[in-house]
């Protein structure tokens, strides 16, 4: 069962029918009852009625009084603009200062907050998902922590908060929240939240893909006060330090984030001083209200209609599955519906789960950084879209799912959003983005951990996540491993300087894979390859935690082509750097050219799925992985044949591609297209497309099944015309398919796919043993 | 009147059919699926992204696994050209991915009074760039197609 604080308290078995029971109570014993429940909560979990919500508050008497005093507009531009220079001076201090990874290249944001919590502005830089996500800490504060006689909230107090549980975009990042008081009211919040990594989850790095319980996601906070009147208090430091991997991060990075704030606020007392409180509080109250009212305009500006979208993941992170994520996006008016119904089930001992809140603060991300970039990034930015979804869903998870790799969940709902966009807004004369095709959504990079060359324990990851292909446009290609999904302005960090604190090295970076684009009039942007090895350390290993290698993770857009699927490769059983010391025109690496050719000699060479869980890396052993690319935009026949003769000369692309996909033809010479041999070749290309096609209809007739293939481990709902999810559920006797709506559906639970493959080995030596006629007595 | 509503499909209000902006070809009711006008092929995607790692020594190579992935790629009939690609699993239903209000569609573009074909410029031929035209104003003297505003 789940424990929250607002969960309906049972007032006796099923069937007992005493009369006590069935009496109403009277006010005054339901109040002696709503008492006792008040002095007694035994657990103050997350709670459903500020989890589930994403609207903004409705102004407060307060707000309410500082607004009928009169707005002036220019007045509020004039606040939000010092706002946000002192949003991007705390952002700035963070990135400067903090010891975090993800810290250095922009993953992290400052932002300012109503009384209530509504977020009224972001940090310019940053990432934007934390618009939609920050409120929920805030409003549990205000109304468990506030009136509490063990907790209160007093001016100089600070409350830290990691746990998506109580609203984050997954538990990695760690916020320092602060309120701003006068005459002894809170007028409004600041906070900074930093990606910090390591959280002494299971494994390092603080997003696990091992994770099979909550319990091994690693740090569970809910909001607490840390900070007391300005104080950091040593022992809740020392108790969070003793938790995690890393504890001179975890102090370094609290001091970094509580600075910030403290600059932030001080900015702010010298707003206050010059335009006076109540103009200070009317100005953040009508952003969020502005904002809200310019989003349902622009909704308007939207055709009514449907647009669905669904996407297949192909992993667990343990072991390939298809999960689905469903979409159905209908604007109406200046209303818009987001429907996740169909969406597969939570898998309950898998990391890819995703609480609710954090999916919709992917969704914020696809909205104010993908549809309207130009707008302040207000939590209303998404207030008038409502989201329908299925509690315990992989996409909106109870509260007792792992959810480690929360990402895998969460940034299919960008990419829900965002990909549907291209179609809702293309016959809109009114943009303000690029219709694009799919931005590549998976952080393809390497997690590490162990100790350092100069003997300290780590754990954290390579920003080479934030290199993601960038979507193709309507009028041009997508630029390669341009940034990811989630922060525009990241930086993919400089491999060198990491190299000083860490004992691996990059031997390739950033290096484009060949063909590993999203083909189309106008091509994703490519992605690149790395190759670690660590040495020098009594103990390193690596990890890595995405989907994407049986399965495509993005599609393309008007007839473009989605990415390649990424592996991950390895080479064990030799030290590289013993082979390049020895030889160093050996140093020569590709992943292609060391997998297909296999060079060294005693090296075991692997490939497997993106999801690794964490490996202890021997001197000089090789993992290698690719970044993924964008999709592509269009029809191939359409690209412009010189620009795939400037790929072709580039090495970007093969020759086999250039003819088979991209139909052109060019002379191996010079590169120069021959204009008339490519028109015939596109020419027939397309008639073939004509004969080989069949009519829709009958196509429908020899390609629908009824049920996912029998061997597939299949998960959601299997079309779109119905309400019940297809699931493999692992019972006494094995695997059974299931179909049931999700209330129905019985929990779901994958088996240990180590048991599963030793099952398999035994039952083919009993297989070979039979054959041969060897007997063997075995006790059990 | 004619709206651009994807790269390759107009809506034509006055007979509400989808039309190929290629080649003009009747795609069905533009109150129903699109797709339902399109010629379909059920493509194996390894032929699209092709193993870059050896298939005959490795089971993870940068090619999807076939049995796990389809490509559906759906064609004008006219003209052949690929108006939009699906990924799905084998033997799953295709999705049914717009459906439009007419009714609505018209009343806004009454409303708007403007040239859909013209200020959508975005679509097939000559790349699309940003019109400025209102900005420049006077300055701007030339006459340009759809496609190729400068």
């Amino acid at each position: 069962m789940t424990l929250t604080a607002n969960e309906p308290s049972t007032t006796g078995e099923a069937g007992d029918t005493a009369d006590d029971a069935s009496q109403p109570l009277t006010a005054q014993e339901q109040q002696w009852v709503d008492q006792f429940m008040d002095e007694t909560t035994l657990f103050l979990g997350p709670d459903p009625a500020i989890m589930r919500s994403h609207q903004i508050t409705s102004r407060s008497a307060y707000e309410e009084e500082c607004i009928s005093k009169g707005v002036d507009p220019i007045k509020v531009d004039r606040i939000r603009k010092r706002l946000a220079g002192a949003l991007d001076e705390g952002y700035e201090m963070c990135e400067a200062m903090g010891a975090a990874p993800g810290a250095k290249w922009g993953d992290l944001t400052t932002a300012i907050y109503t009384a209530e919590g509504d977020v009224t502005y972001l940090s310019c830089h940053g990432v934007i998902a934390f618009s939609a996500i920050l409120h929920h800490p805030i409003r549990y504060i205000m109304k468990y922590w506030k009136d509490e006689p063990t907790v209160g909230i007093n001016p100089g107090d600070g409350f830290i908060h990691n746990d998506a549980r109580y609203g984050n975009v997954h538990n990695t990042d760690q916020s320092m929240i602060m309120p701003i008081f006068r005459e002894g009211k809170i007028i409004a919040w600041v906070a900074a939240t930093i990606h910090e990594g390591e959280n002494g989850a299971c494994e390092p790095g603080g997003m696990p893909s091992g994770s099979e319980t909550p319990f091994d996601d690693g740090l569970r906070m809910s909001p607490f006060k840390i900070v007391e009147k300005g104080d950091l208090r040593r022992d809740l430091l020392t108790f969070l330090q003793h938790s995690v991997r890393d504890p001179k991060l975890q102090l370094a990075d609290l001091k970094v984030k509580i600075g910030a704030v403290q600059r932030i606020q001080e900015r702010v007392d010298s707003i206050i001083d010059e335009v006076g409180v109540e103009t200070f509080v009317a100005a953040l109250r009508v952003t969020v209200e502005d904002v809200e009212q310019e989003v349902k305009r622009r909704i308007s500006e939207l055709p009514d209609g449907t647009v669905s979208f669904n996407q297949f993941m192909d992993s667990t992170l343990k072991e390939n599955i298809l999960i689905k994520f469903a979409c159905k996006v209908t604007v109406k008016g200046d209303k818009m519906t987001v429907d996740l119904r169909g969406t597969g089930p939570e898998i309950l001992n898998r990391a890819i789960n995703s609480p609710l809140c954090s999916v919709k603060s992917m969704m914020m991300q696809a909205i104010l950084a993908f549809w309207w970039p130009d707008l302040p990034r207000c939590t209303s930015a998404m207030s008038p879209i409502d989201i329908i979804s299925d509690e315990h869903t992989w996409a909106d998870a109870g509260y007792d799912a792992p959810m480690g790799q929360s990402l895998q969940a969460s940034f299919r709902g960008f990419s829900a959003l965002q990909t549907a966009f291209a179609k809702m807004q293309f016959s809109n004369p009114e943009k303000f983005s690029n219709v694009l095709a799919p931005w590549f959504n998976q952080i393809n990079t390497f997690l590490w951990g162990g100790l350092t060359q100069h003997g300290d324990q780590v754990g954290n990851l390579c920003a080479d996540l934030n290199g993601m292909g960038g979507g193709a446009k309507a009028f041009r290609d997508g630029e390669d491993a341009v940034s990811p999904l989630f922060c525009a302005m990241a930086d993919t960090a400089e491999q060198e300087v990491m190299e000083e604190e860490v004992p691996f090295m990059q031997l390739v970076s950033k290096r484009i894979v060949r063909d590993n684009q999203g083909f189309g009039k106008n091509s994703g942007g490519m992605g690149y390859e790395m190759i670690v090895a660590a040495e020098g350390t009594p103990m390193w290993g690596f990890m890595t935690v995405t989907s994407g290698s049986k399965f495509s993770s993005v599609t393309g857009m008007f007839g473009g082509y989605g990415c390649s699927t990424t592996p991950l490769a390895m080479v064990k059983g030799i030290n590289i750097y013993d082979v390049i010391r020895k030889d160093s025109s050996k140093f020569d690496l590709s992943m292609e050219r060391i997998m297909n050719e296999q060079p060294y000699e005693g090296g075991k060479y692997t490939t497997s799925h993106m999801g690794l869980q964490f490996d202890v890396a021997k001197d000089g052993e090789m993992y290698m992985i690719a970044q993924g690319s964008g999709g592509g935009y269009g029809d191939v026949l359409e690209r412009d044949p010189e620009a795939v003769a400037k790929d072709l000369e580039l090495g970007r692309i093969s020759p086999k591609v250039a003819t088979s996909i991209y139909g052109v033809v060019w002379d191996p010479e010079t590169f120069v297209v021959d204009q008339e041999a490519t028109t015939r070749l596109r020419h027939d290309s397309r008639q073939a497309r004509i004969a080989r096609g069949k009519p829709y209809k009958e196509f429908l007739e020899g390609y629908v099944k009824t049920e996912p293939p029998k061997d597939l481990l299949y998960y959601g709902s299997w079309g779109d015309d119905t309400e019940e999810l297809t699931a493999t559920h692992f019972t006494n006797n094995g695997p059974e398919r299931v179909k049931a709506t999700i209330d129905k559906l019985p929990l779901i639970m994958l088996p240990d796919r180590r048991e599963v493959k030793i099952s398999a080995l035994e039952d083919r030596i009993r297989e070979l043993e039979q054959k041969h006629g060897e007997v063997v007595h075995r006790k059990s | 009147m004619r709206i651009p509503m994807t790269e390759y499909l107009i809506i034509d209000l006055e007979t509400e059919r989808w039309n190929c902006r290629v080649c003009n070809q009747d795609l069905g009711e533009a109150r129903g699926n699109y797709k339902e006008g399109t010629l379909v092929y059920d493509r194996d995607p390894t032929e699209i992204h092709q193993s870059i790692l050896d298939p005959e020594k490795y089971e993870f190579t940068f090619a999807p696994d076939p049995t796990f992935c389809r490509i559906l790629e759906f064609y004008c009939p006219g003209c052949g050209t690929q108006l939009e690609t699906e990924y799905v699993p084998p033997g799953h239903p295709p999705t049914v991915d717009m459906l439009w209000d007419i009714d609505s569609l018209r009343e806004t573009w009454i409303k708007r009074g403007t040239k859909p074909e013209v200020v959508i410029n975005y679509g097939p031929g000559e790349e699309a760039v940003a019109d400025f035209t209102p900005a420049l104003g006077s300055y701007n003297t030339h006459n340009h197609s759809p496609h190729s505003f400068s």
